[in-house]
């Protein structure tokens, strides 16, 4: 096999070189032979990461870029440094990727070769940002997927609602990013250092000052505002509105959850042991439990399709959040399997919602009351999809989340997620049952000021007749992959690498190495199965109240219109939210 | 001097922000985005600066040794450049596009995304 050291590169690199590809061909190769190149690409990608979780399995695989490597108290190189954690999220990328181009392949009308190398480039950024070990690198990584992210939101050019929503996506991520950048230069000024594990080794003789508490703050509020946490959160659901059905796949299975990821990251190789742990603890879970809820609240009341399932988004990243913030290896073990069960299942009901556009050109969800009736089995699709999202075993966002809230050792933890994700699950079965069984009695479809309808969403394309098997296969291969998350192997011992700071930094800069930490057990217990059933029973509740209840108490209404009000697509607000969010991360690392 | 220039840079980017928050024109706003970006090249030159040192680059004039201003700083303002211009341009494009198709450029006269 070759030298595992040139993987990491060839990770990134391989999209690069497919999306330079297509765009030099792309006026002379026909449709079908584009995306099987960019198919191929992605698939190649998907390859070299499977091959680095594998090699990684015996240890991390270190790679200084062009031979710098580090002497004794010096290390100027960037580097790139690949454990099993970061191999999976890249073969989560690169599987999503191979899922949506697969599935574009019948599902676009026209697309030039643009698309296809864009999607490239947008998985060259999320892979480089996750296998890098350097922080500036990691920015670079992160303007590079906003880059395309924002074009790629914004695809439809034509439609107004579009360019809107990329331009919201566009703005509030860049004002993000540039605060990152500030918090880096900070760090910089500081210590000297740009590299995770040089970064570790300069602070870990500072301590908590202020400097260092800022610099924190402000990096992670451009992970933050990438995860879309509360109250960072607005562009997410304008941009995947406004996005095909295939990229939002991508926007919410993984770009979104990389935020998260860096906080982790970050937090766990650099600043772990530097800053107060109870004060990292509190931030983090405050503004995780905020999304959670928010996000809930937000789905149930939408009735644009895929707004919901953006608003469901949003919801699970709190989630995720809530996991990273129990500060503990079973948490990141946990994040880590509710991260790629919840990208597959929420990729699957994308597809579908996708599949409904193109059908009956809307994804408004009393407009097309019953309509999709004879579509029973995309409709069995669907209904499972939604179960998989609230929790029901053996799909790996029941295990994912049993292990986080183990990890948090909180009853009413354990209640906010539970109801947080029954509630999202409740919504998406709603619309299921809604637009492909006709359920309940029909909903006015009288439209309101205050709430995105989507009647009038530009279809991405039209598809006569049967679904093409393509398009099949990609909704089947993410549904399976939500099944196969629940039973991934090696995940403690990966989470515990993740987690263990020294081994790190010892691996990195070249230094002895310590005592392997012990890995938490992470299998299904009987009361992740219980739970998870509990989270299904409680989502068929919320559908069902959904489909029969239809008055609404007064004061519920006002606060709900207020709520919505609130997300007003306005990039002014949203910039002042920003704003307001980073001072108040701030202020909580402050209170401890 | 060093002070001045951080507080310059902290002050551009606060600023930027602001001006995207106020702002009642879409080519304002991405501008004020370009303005909150110029900040971060001052942080991240006033870094590096070294009072009465040259340029990083050793030659006839200035043998190794010579203190010089770190090169890091001004590699990661040059990198911070490319993805200004390209993110701006991008952004400005999508300005013409809001133009054409919602026949304004005043944030508060769009109404296609609510709830």
């Amino acid at each position: 096999m070759a030298d595992p050291n040139a993987l990491p590169a060839a990770c990134v690199a391989a999209p690069v070189v497919g999306a330079c590809v297509l765009l030099a061909l792309g006026r002379l190769l026909p449709r079908w032979a584009l995306d099987a190149v960019a198919t191929a690409f992605a698939v190649v990608g998907l390859t070299v990461s499977l091959l680095l979780l594998h090699v990684t399995s015996g240890g991390r695989v270190v790679e200084w870029a062009g031979g710098w490597q580090p002497r004794p108290r010096l290390a100027v190189g960037i580097v790139l440094v690949v454990d099993q954690a970061n191999a999976a999220v890249a073969a989560l990328v690169f599987a999503l990727v191979s899922a949506a181009l697969l599935f574009g392949w019948r599902y676009f009308e026209s697309v030039h070769a643009h698309y296809q190398a864009l999607v490239l480039l947008f998985a060259a950024g999320m892979a480089g940002f996750t296998l890098t070990g350097d922080l500036f690198d990691m920015f670079v990584f992160f303007e590079l997927m906003g880059a395309a992210a924002y074009a790629l939101a914004a695809f439809k050019i034509e439609d107004p609602e579009s360019v809107q929503g990329g331009l919201n996506f566009g703005v509030v991520n860049s004002l993000g990013a540039y605060l990152t950048l500030t918090g880096v230069a900070v760090l910089y000024a500081h210590t000297g250092q740009l590299g995770l594990p040089q970064l570790a080794t300069a602070l870990s003789g500072h301590g908590s000052d202020p400097l260092v508490l800022a610099s924190f703050a402000l990096i992670c509020t451009g992970w933050l505002v990438k995860a879309a946490i509360v109250p960072f959160h607005f562009w997410l659901a304008d941009a995947h509105a406004v996005a095909p059905a295939p990229v939002c796949v991508l926007f919410s299975g993984v770009m979104a959850p990389l935020g998260c990821y860096g906080l982790a990251r970050l937090y766990w190789v650099v600043f772990h042991g530097v800053l107060p742990d109870s004060a990292v603890h509190h931030a983090f879970l405050v503004l995780g439990v905020a999304t959670a809820v928010l996000g809930s609240v937000m789905c149930v009341t939408q009735r644009h399709i895929k707004r919901l399932l953006a608003y469901s988004t949003i919801t699970h990243i709190g989630v995720l959040l809530i996991g990273v913030a129990a500060l503990n290896s079973l948490g990141i073990a946990g994040t880590g399997v509710y991260l790629a069960g919840h990208a597959a299942v929420k990729g699957a009901l994308f597809l579908l919602t996708g599949l409904l556009l193109s059908r009956y050109r809307s994804v408004d969800e009393p407009d097309l009351y019953g309509r999709a009736r004879d579509h029973r089995l995309a409709g069995c699709a669907f209904v499972l999809g939604a179960l998989a999202l609230a929790g029901l075993p053996p799909f790996g966002t029941a295990l994912g989340k049993s292990l986080l809230d183990d990890a948090g050792a909180s009853v009413s933890l354990t209640v906010v997620t539970l109801t947080a994700t029954a509630v999202t699950g409740g919504a998406a079965l709603r619309v299921a049952l809604r637009v492909y069984f006709g359920v309940g009695p029909a909903p006015s479809s009288e439209s309101t000021s205050d709430v995105a309808s989507g009647e009038d969403e530009e279809p991405d394309t039209s598809t006569p007749g049967p679904t093409p098997p393509t398009m099949v296969a990609a909704i089947a291969l993410l549904l399976a992959g939500g099944l196969a998350a629940g039973f991934v192997p090696g995940l403690g011992p990966a989470a515990a690498a993740f987690t263990d700071q020294h081994a790190y930094v010892a691996t990195v800069l070249g230094h002895a190495g310590s005592a392997v930490p012990t890995p938490p057990e992470t299998g299904w217990t009987e009361s992740a199965v219980l739970l998870g059933l509990l989270t299904v029973a409680l989502a068929v509740l919320v559908a069902v109240a959904g489909l029969y209840v239809r008055r609404v108490p007064a004061w519920l209404r006002s606060g709900l219109t207020g709520l919505h009000r609130v997300h007003s697509g306005h990039i002014g607000d949203y910039a002042a939210w920003l704003v307001f969010g980073a001072a108040a991360f701030a202020g909580l690392l402050l209170l401890g | 001097m060093s002070l001045f220039a951080y507080g310059t840079g902290f002050w551009l980017v606060l600023v930027g922000i602001f001006g995207v928050v106020r702002s009642r024109n879409l080519i304002h706003s991405v501008v004020c985005v370009s303005v909150a970006q110029s900040g971060t090249y001052v942080i991240l030159l006033a870094v590096g600066y070294q009072r009465g040192a040259v340029a990083p680059i050793f030659g006839p004039g200035s043998p190794p040794g010579t203190p010089v201003v770190d090169p890091v700083v001004q590699a990661m303002a040059l990198t911070d450049i490319v993805v200004s211009a390209t993110v701006t341009a991008l952004l400005l494009a999508l300005v013409i596009q809001v133009a054409k198709r919602h026949g304004t450029v005043v944030p508060d006269e769009l109404h296609a995304l609510r709830g």
